[in-house]
């Protein structure tokens, strides 16, 4: 077997797989944080346990409904994302004139309270999650070993961040959409309902959160905690990729997941700080980000 | 003649039937400053209207409180018929009413294709694509282009495109003219007349008396947050020095 720079292919290539699979949610998540920044210009620090959330509600309806992981695909993010909505119009409203500190400050406080209630209720250790029966098992690709749920985790990451990406920038929905980022007012001024648009967007982007946590339900063990960790790389996944930027943040995401991969290969030491230093190496030379708008 | 007194009273119940827009007594504040002083206007069906007045007076004051814009306001607003006092932009759009801002309104992030088609339609009988580049050939060569790479004639231009196409019959048209170089202003001057004898209702914001003249059929003056004056167009040769002094040119 050929080797690359001393370094197995089988390794090499195992963990670009993982570094595609972390880039996996990294990008859906920073993608539903730049489609709630870009409208509502807050930054929703409740993400990552809105995304655990979206993890419990496919447990919890497998365990005391029966509802399957395809059902719960589907039903997880509705759900998740209708309380995003009641979270948009109840609570995040009224602040919308207030200094958008109150806002963060909120989302965080949010956090902090729906993480609390699941802990309260099931503890810290992790509920185990099965795959799905028609996504078990290997494919032999000849240089390595691909778990089928594995692929499927990058697949739909690729379907969906596509079609967000093509609702965004392709239809009218979307031009509303980015419209209304640039010049609420104006957007009102023609008829459009844009306090509807904000609360359809916050719950779009909040069920994109939940959509990752469903897929990440049979991988990462469904537990209270399992945002916290993540939602501070996806942070700076979206400042390297630039604030609000929907391509930002996919090929951020995707693209600094790929680079992590790589530096566990490579050096492995690094490989826990690698997006932090690329995020303070793009805060020096390119503050806006490097798919961002110039401010 | 030129009648000192605009309120409601004075105008003749025939006359009154075919006010598109009556506004009396409106009054209108930015925080805690009040900005405009029982303002009373109308404008009748088919008409266009200006709105004279030297920088900062409240022209665009008071469009944006008859559109909703200005949400701190009192006193009455009624469009065909309807009191709009307390009704929201988006349903005063959607009533009928076209908004042309000062700033143009040109959202750059989006193509020119994507800001003609952004309003949505309120009423049947708006201008489709064929009669809007027939009217803006300028713009059919830009579809493609992002808002912000347009010039300003460009973008005043689509401005007004995107209104026409939205079947709105009745207009605000904030200073059409502004920062223009003469070749456009009298292409938007062309336009407006077509709007006109299209059964067009405006109701105009103009610092350029010239334009405005060549355009309206009556004129208001605003200064400092009051209407205080209003003429006829075939009052204006004789009313010249008057209406000067109060422009200030």
């Amino acid at each position: 077997m050929f080797e690359l720079l001393g370094i197995p292919p089988q390794a090499l290539f195992g963990q670009v797989l993982l570094g595609l699979i972390n880039g996996s949610f990294y990008a859906v998540l920073s993608l539903g944080l730049a489609v709630i920044f870009g409208l509502l210009n807050i930054v929703n620090f409740a993400h990552g346990a809105l995304y655990m959330m979206g993890a419990f509600v496919s447990w919890m309806l497998l365990t005391y409904v029966g509802i399957s992981f395809w059902v719960a695909l589907v039903v997880s993010p509705v759900i998740v994302g209708g309380i995003g909505m009641v979270i948009e119009r109840t609570m995040l409203r009224p602040l919308h004139d207030l200094d958008h500190l109150y806002s963060l400050l909120l989302t965080f406080g949010t956090t902090l309270v729906i993480s609390g209630l699941f802990q309260n209720f099931y503890g810290v250790s992790g509920k185990p999650y099965p795959i799905p029966a028609a996504l078990t098992g290997v494919v032999n690709l000849g240089f390595m070993f691909l778990p089928i749920y594995r692929a499927f985790i990058i697949l739909m990451a690729v379907i969906v961040c596509f079609s967000t990406w093509f609702l965004i920038e392709r239809t009218r929905l979307g031009s509303y959409l980015r419209a209304a980022t640039e010049n609420p007012e104006m957007v009102g001024a023609f008829g459009i309902n844009v306090p509807l648009l904000v609360t359809l967007t916050y719950g779009f982007g909040v069920a994109l959160a939940a959509f990752a946590g469903v897929l990440a339900a049979p991988v990462y063990s469904v537990n209270p905690v399992m945002g916290n960790d993540i939602i501070i790389v996806v942070f700076a996944v979206i400042v390297v990729g630039g604030m609000g930027s929907i391509m930002g943040a996919i090929l951020g995401g995707f693209g600094l997941g790929l680079v992590e991969g790589l530096t566990k290969v490579f050096y492995p030491e690094a490989s826990t700080t690698i997006i932090f230093i690329i995020m303070a190496l793009v805060l020096l030379l390119k503050p806006s980000g490097i798919f961002g708008r110039e401010i | 003649m030129t009648p000192k007194n605009t309120s409601a009273g004075t105008i003749t119940p025939a006359a009154q039937s075919q006010a598109m827009l009556e506004v009396s007594g409106l009054n209108g504040w930015y925080g805690e400053s009040h900005v405009l002083y029982d303002v009373n206007l109308r404008v009748n069906a088919g008409e266009v209207v200006t709105l004279l007045g030297r920088n900062g007076a409240g022209k665009t004051t008071t469009l944006k409180a008859i559109m909703g814009l200005l949400k701190a306001r009192s006193g009455s607003i009624r469009f065909q018929g309807n009191e709009i006092i307390d009704t929201p932009a988006r349903s005063v759009a959607k009533m009928g009413v076209g908004y042309v801002p000062d700033d143009r309104g040109i959202f750059g992030s989006l193509s020119v294709m994507e800001n003609l088609l952004l309003p949505p339609k309120v009423a049947e009988g708006g201008f489709d694509l064929p009669a809007i580049y027939e009217l803006f050939p300028n713009l059919e060569e830009r579809l493609d282009s992002y808002g912000d790479k347009l010039s300003g004639g460009e973008q005043q231009m689509l401005s007004i495109a995107r209104i026409l196409r939205t079947g709105a019959r009745f207009v605000l048209m904030d200073e059409p003219t502004e920062g223009l170089a003469p070749v456009i202003i009298h292409q938007i001057g062309r336009t407006v007349q077509r709007l006109k004898k299209a059964g067009f209702t405006i109701l105009l914001v103009e610092q350029n008396f010239y334009f405005a003249r060549e355009l309206a059929d009556r004129h208001y003056i605003v200064q400092e947050g009051r209407v205080i004056d209003e003429f006829r167009n075939d009052e204006v040769s004789k009313n010249l020095d008057k209406i000067q002094g109060y422009l200030g040119i």
